[in-house]
């Protein structure tokens, strides 16, 4: 039994390292703010990091493949800029939503047979995607288009009361990311994809070695981020009701940080969008300490993100190799 | 022809495809641009008589970059690579923009004492000050390479994260118009008649040549870069070797903060040497520098960041507003990734099998 | 001899060769149904190539393969799975983050409605495992279980999805403890009891006697023979894998240095009790001006290793060296340097050349190192060195600005050794230096060897070759188990040298 313990917080260490981060971040934001125990506090953080959540599940399994993608934000700032000028030219949103989500998953896809079949190393392949994403958006207009539409208002403006806890909302956008993490609960742990994705991540070579389809998961798993960054675009020019190429600065930097601070080994192979959850969560509470704090200023958020970071890389090499060598 | 000339010839090919990019671009401007050659003489009221046209501007405007490729060119060379350089470069550029601030603290301001022509800090200690905070920063990069052996890309992530973090609490989180007419100097300043920036990037080149090439680092880093485990087996110390090029590139990285602050006149965390990491890794890998480590050429990198800024400023001439540049940018890295690739590599090594025994040393 | 029917695989006359190396010729293997072969021979005898041909890696440019009675082509190694031979190497191919059964099974795994069935998956893995008598938790990551166990469940993934008829075990015991070595071997029987015939390449003598049928030796590249276990006595396998029969052997070794050993000096170098766990049982060693002593032992046997604690590639955590009765503290390789021991590593590839540089490079790279970054040795002086050095050891190259990455074997092995004499070591460790090249530049490396003794250095001289060794060698050192298990005068004879590797005292 003690066996058994021992091997689950060796199997589940950096995790359940993520999520008492985040409760002990809560809570001591609590007793210093009294106002951060409001119910909404929470929804907030949900409604404030949609995007940014969508974008971390995707990374998340680019990342379990052991490669990387930067070209997220940009992939949102395209997606804001593009739906807002066809909105504006007349396109229905159910049009336009279905095109920007294929936009997504071609461009990703592109990236992904670059990486497989040119065998460039992702970072320079998705760091040249994110120049051209960036690029064409200001290509398409240079600077903010609002969006008129009255679909778009409605899905803005309407917020959803959370049943049993009183005066609790979140607007529609803000449930895409969690109905997202759902689907990749199941798509990571219940589908052969999802294990070819984790083989993939321990060791490449045993995976082609098994007979696994390692270049379709590749590009797929490239192809899927693609698909969140435009999902989270869209939920992005819902949330601002504008398109704009400026928007989601750096944001890869902070999916990818999420995505380790959820415990995600980057070197692929170890993690789930469980932790991803509670990473961007932490990312989330950081922020809004900062806002409750008032005093301390937006770029301690940068700092500690990356402070917090490097901490994981060491945990998770701790915990790997205490795991190695307990075999 | 013998053996020798043919490899010496080998040797001098690496600066052939940068060359050849750079000379296809100004072919290009030479027939489409009308007068993008032309260059004039000004008499600048503060900086004196000096040379001015697009090709000056390549110059001017390419120095940061090419100072970056240098550090860069080192750091690739020994299978690495440092994505924090644009976060340096806004660290250095922080530095010295505070340092210069005449209100520095909490100290109540007026206008007056922000916008006058004054510094805090001796002209001299803001410039040990910025090489040092660079400096530092490619000392914890290469710490954290060669010593907690974490990945690259990985290690210097982490300083691309908190970077710009740390230059935003350096500056108090405001974008520093700087006012100080000494510190422009670097960016906008001529000597006999080119720019200031342009015997800098000269002069860093010289140290890093004399460093690589007159001693044996060269030869130790490209020995690390191609098999580190042979390295150590022939008793080099790849940890220093690896801590000593994240270093220079972290020093590189510092004067390109410098020239740029001084250029623009001003601090801007989140944007100054935005994109330089693609753009110095880009200028590295057109230099005939492979990802993978070893053989390196600081001069063809220099010559790849040229080929870069005569793109841009190509694009300028034609209308290309900056923000949309990035897009083109990136048709060129794929350009670029296309010709290095295996897929292309091979198709060129069967090309030159069929001409004969070149073949050898076509690689 | 053989029933027709009784053999599943048939190689007949394989021929393969690399550049300026044949690494299989005119091979012939032949494989029975139930039967545990083993597959013998030293480094570059051809084991491997034999394996990548049978496994698809690398195609034969001579000779047939049979399956079960119809000649094939193997194109690849999913084509060679396909035709029911499967591999399990020494590192395990398999993904340790994921669970057991999904190691077992992923790819081939129990759907319903596109997710998968984890019951059937989990209930299937156990069963197969079961059948082997393993009875482990396969819901549990397979990196939470042993070498053994995870070489376990590769063969039992290659028997499940692959259905292999043949199963081929590549040193698959080499990082297996005892325990764990008798219980793959219990899976090994079990199996040939159900038909499958398995193919078992190690460099265990005890085990090959221990589990196996019959046995193949190769030796450069030829067959040697095949034999039946029982009729093959240790110490004749032994001689087999090392070339020469044992008659050939005993006129050898009277070539060997003639000059006298100064009397009574100090040793340049002492190892007392030097050990590293795990690769080398603490061993004594003393090592005199003018002295060469030649390490036997075959493929394992902690020759090598010793090797390199000496050079201090590894630290060892038992026991002290000195060099010039000076303790050594710290160990590195730069550090020997400095102190004037070189190793000449055993891996030309990995370990020796830089293969983008040139051969001037190679060859002044270790001096250099010794000498610090800061003073670099002047141009021409690099070209004379390494000018001297190509004549000296006769590489075969237009010009020292060639890449070594384009010489043949033979010489980079030999740019290897230029870059180790150019540091002119005291004390000089040579580990394989013959190997792949061809007799001319093999005697004339023995004849060097002893030349650089003349001069009062100090070798470490190690090699397959017993021939060799017991040619240039003062004293032969014979390792077994990672433990030296005799020390032998002048006058030893190969005789008494097999009988030690092979066990008996």
């Amino acid at each position: 039994m003690t066996q058994r313990t021992k091997l689950f917080l060796l199997n589940h260490g950096p995790l359940l390292t993520t999520v008492a981060i985040f409760l002990l971040a809560y809570v001591i934001g609590g007793q210093l703010y009294p106002a951060m125990q409001k119910p909404q506090v929470f929804f907030n953080l949900f409604i404030n990091n949609g995007s940014l959540l969508i974008v971390s599940i995707g990374m998340t399994f680019v990342i379990l493949t052991g490669g990387i993608d930067l070209s997220v934000a940009s992939v949102i700032a395209l997606t804001t800029v593009a739906s807002a000028v066809l909105l504006q030219n007349g396109l229905p949103p159910l049009v336009v939503m279905p095109l920007m989500l294929l936009m997504g998953i071609a461009f990703g896809a592109v990236l992904g047979g670059f990486i497989h079949f040119l065998k460039v190393q992702p970072f320079v392949v998705t760091l040249m995607g994110s120049f051209f994403a960036r690029g064409m958006a200001y290509i398409i207009s240079l600077t903010s288009v609002t969006i008129k539409d009255g679909f778009y208002n409605d899905l803005a403006l309407t917020p959803i009361y959370i049943p049993f806890v009183p005066n609790a909302y979140v607007y529609s956008y803000a449930l895409v990311g969690p109905v997202l993490f759902l689907v990749t609960i199941y798509l990571a742990f219940f589908t052969r994809f999802g294990r070819t994705v984790y083989a993939i991540g321990n060791n490449e070579q045993s995976a082609r070695l098994m007979g696994l389809p390692v270049g379709r998961t590749k590009i797929s798993v490239y192809a899927f981020s693609g698909f969140c960054s435009a999902l989270a675009g869209i939920v992005w020019s819902i949330a601002l009701l504008s398109g704009y190429g400026r928007y989601a600065p750096s944001m890869e930097l902070d999916a990818i940080a999420s995505v380790v601070m959820g415990g995600t080994m980057l070197t692929g192979g170890v993690g789930n969008p469980v932790g991803t959850l509670f990473g961007v969560l932490i990312n989330g509470t950081i922020v809004s300490l900062l806002q409750f704090n008032g005093t301390l200023s937006s770029w301690w958020t940068r700092i500690g993100v990356g402070a917090l970071t490097l901490v994981f890389i060491g945990i998770q090499s701790l915990f790997y190799v205490r795991r190695k060598t307990s075999g | 022809m013998t053996r020798q000339k043919l490899l010496a010839r080998v040797r001098e090919s690496r600066l052939f495809w940068p060359l050849t990019a750079l000379a296809v671009i100004l072919l290009f401007d030479a027939l489409f641009a009308p007068g993008f050659f032309r260059i004039g003489i000004i008499d600048d009221p503060v900086y004196g008589p000096h040379l001015y046209g697009n090709l000056i501007d390549v110059l001017n405007n390419g120095a940061p970059l090419m100072l970056v490729s240098i550090g860069m060119t080192l750091v690739i060379a020994t299978s690495g690579v440092d994505l924090s350089v644009g976060a340096v470069i806004a660290i250095s550029a922080a530095m010295g923009a505070v340092l210069i601030n005449p209100a520095l603290g909490d100290r109540l301001i007026t206008n007056d004492i922000l916008t006058a022509d004054t510094t805090n800090t001796p002209l001299p200690l803001i410039i040990l000050a910025d090489l040092a905070a660079g400096t530092l920063c490619g000392l914890w990069n290469g710490f954290l390479v060669s010593r907690a052996r974490i990945q690259p890309m990985v290690a210097t992530l982490i300083l691309m994260v908190a970077g710009r973090g740390i230059a935003q609490l350096i500056t108090n989180g405001q974008i520093m118009t700087i006012y100080y007419t000494p510190y422009f100097w670097f960016g906008n300043g001529f000597i006999l008649g080119l720019p200031v920036s342009i015997y800098i990037v000269a002069g860093v080149a010289l140290l890093a040549w004399v460093l690589v090439r007159k001693t044996a680092l060269g030869l130790f880093i490209e020995s690390t870069g191609v098999n580190a485990r042979a390295a150590y087996y022939a008793g080099l110390d790849e940890r220093n070797i690896k801590l000593l090029a994240y270093t220079f590139c972290g020093f590189t990285g510092a004067i390109a903060g410098l020239i740029l602050s001084s250029y623009v006149h001003s601090s801007d965390a989140n944007n100054i040497g935005a994109n330089y990491e693609l753009d110095a890794i880009l200028a590295v890998v057109m230099g005939g520098t492979l990802m993978s480590g070893g053989r390196f050429s600081i001069v063809a990198s220099i010559i790849g960041a040229m080929v870069i800024w005569a793109f841009t400023i190509t694009m300028y001439t034609f209308g290309v507003p900056a923000d949309a540049l990035t897009a083109a940018k990136a048709v060129l890295v794929l350009l670029v990734i296309l010709l290095y690739s295996e897929f292309s590599q091979r198709l060129l090594g069967r090309w030159s099998l069929r001409k004969g025994p070149s073949h050898d040393a076509a690689h | 001899m053989l029933e027709p029917t009784d053999a599943i695989l048939r190689m007949s006359r394989i021929s393969k060769s690399f550049p300026g190396v044949a690494a299989l010729e005119d091979v012939d293997f032949t494989l029975r149904r139930g039967e545990i072969h083993a597959l013998m021979g030293e480094n570059g005898a051809g084991k491997s190539t034999l394996i990548k041909v049978l496994t698809g890696v690398e195609h034969p440019e001579h000779g047939t393969i049979e399956l079960d009675g119809r000649v094939v082509q193997v194109r690849s190694p999913q084509h060679s799975q396909a035709l029911g031979i499967s591999t399990v190497y020494q590192e395990i191919n398999l993904c340790t983050n994921i669970s057991v059964a999904e190691n077992i099974l992923l790819g081939n795994e129990p759907q319903r409605f596109g997710t998968i069935d984890w019951r059937r998956l989990n209930a299937l893995a156990a069963r197969a495992l079961k059948r082997l008598d393993i009875d482990i938790d396969v819901a549990r990551p397979l990196g939470n279980y042993s070498l053994a166990i995870q070489q376990m469940v590769a063969i039992v993934r290659a028997l499940e999805i692959a259905s292999a008829k043949i199963l081929i075990l590549d040193e698959p015991t080499s990082s297996l403890d005892a325990n764990e070595t008798s219980l793959l071997f219990d899976v090994m029987r079990k199996l040939r009891a159900t038909g499958i015939a398995i193919v078992f390449v190690t460099h265990f003598l005890d085990q090959v006697y221990q589990v196996s049928d019959r046995i193949t030796v190769l030796r450069n590249g030829r067959l040697v023979g095949t034999y039946e276990t029982g009729a093959l006595p240790r110490v004749e396998l032994i001689a087999k894998m090392l070339g020469r029969s044992l008659a050939d052997l005993e006129t050898v070794s009277k070539a060997r240095a003639q000059h006298e050993l100064p009397a009574a000096e100090a040793p340049t170098l002492k190892a007392a009790g030097l050990g590293h766990k795990g690769t080398l049982e603490p061993i004594d060693l003393e090592l005199r001006p003018g002295e060469v002593i030649g390490l036997a032992g075959l493929l394992g046997s902690g020759r090598s290793e010793l090797a390199r604690l000496l050079f201090g590639v590894d630290t060892p955590d038992a026991g002290t060296l000195t060099v010039d009765g000076r303790p050594v503290t710290r160990f590195s390789p730069n550090e020997s340097l400095r102190h004037g021991v070189a190793l000449c590593p055993e891996d030309r590839k990995v370990e020796g050349i830089v293969k983008d540089l040139t051969i001037r490079e190679n060859i002044i790279l270790a001096l250099q190192a010794r000498q610090g970054w800061a003073r670099y040795l002047p141009e021409a002086r690099q070209y004379e060195i390494a000018e001297a050095y190509v004549k000296l050891l006769g590489i075969v190259t237009p010009s020292v600005d060639q890449l070594v990455g384009n010489l043949s074997g033979g010489n980079q092995q030999k740019v290897i050794l230029a870059r180790w004499l150019a540091t002119s070591p005291r004390i000089l460790i040579l580990d394989e230096p013959t190997r792949g090249i061809d007799v001319g530049a093999k005697a004339e490396i023995q004849k060097l060897v002893l030349d650089l003794a003349e001069e009062g250095k100090s070798i470490v001289f190690i090699s397959s070759e017993l021939e060799e060794v017991l040619r240039i060698s003062q004293r032969v050192i014979v390792m077994r188990d990672q433990r030296k298990a005799a020390e032998y005068g002048k006058d030893v004879t190969a005789q008494t040298i097999i009988h030690t590797m092979a066990g008996h005292q």
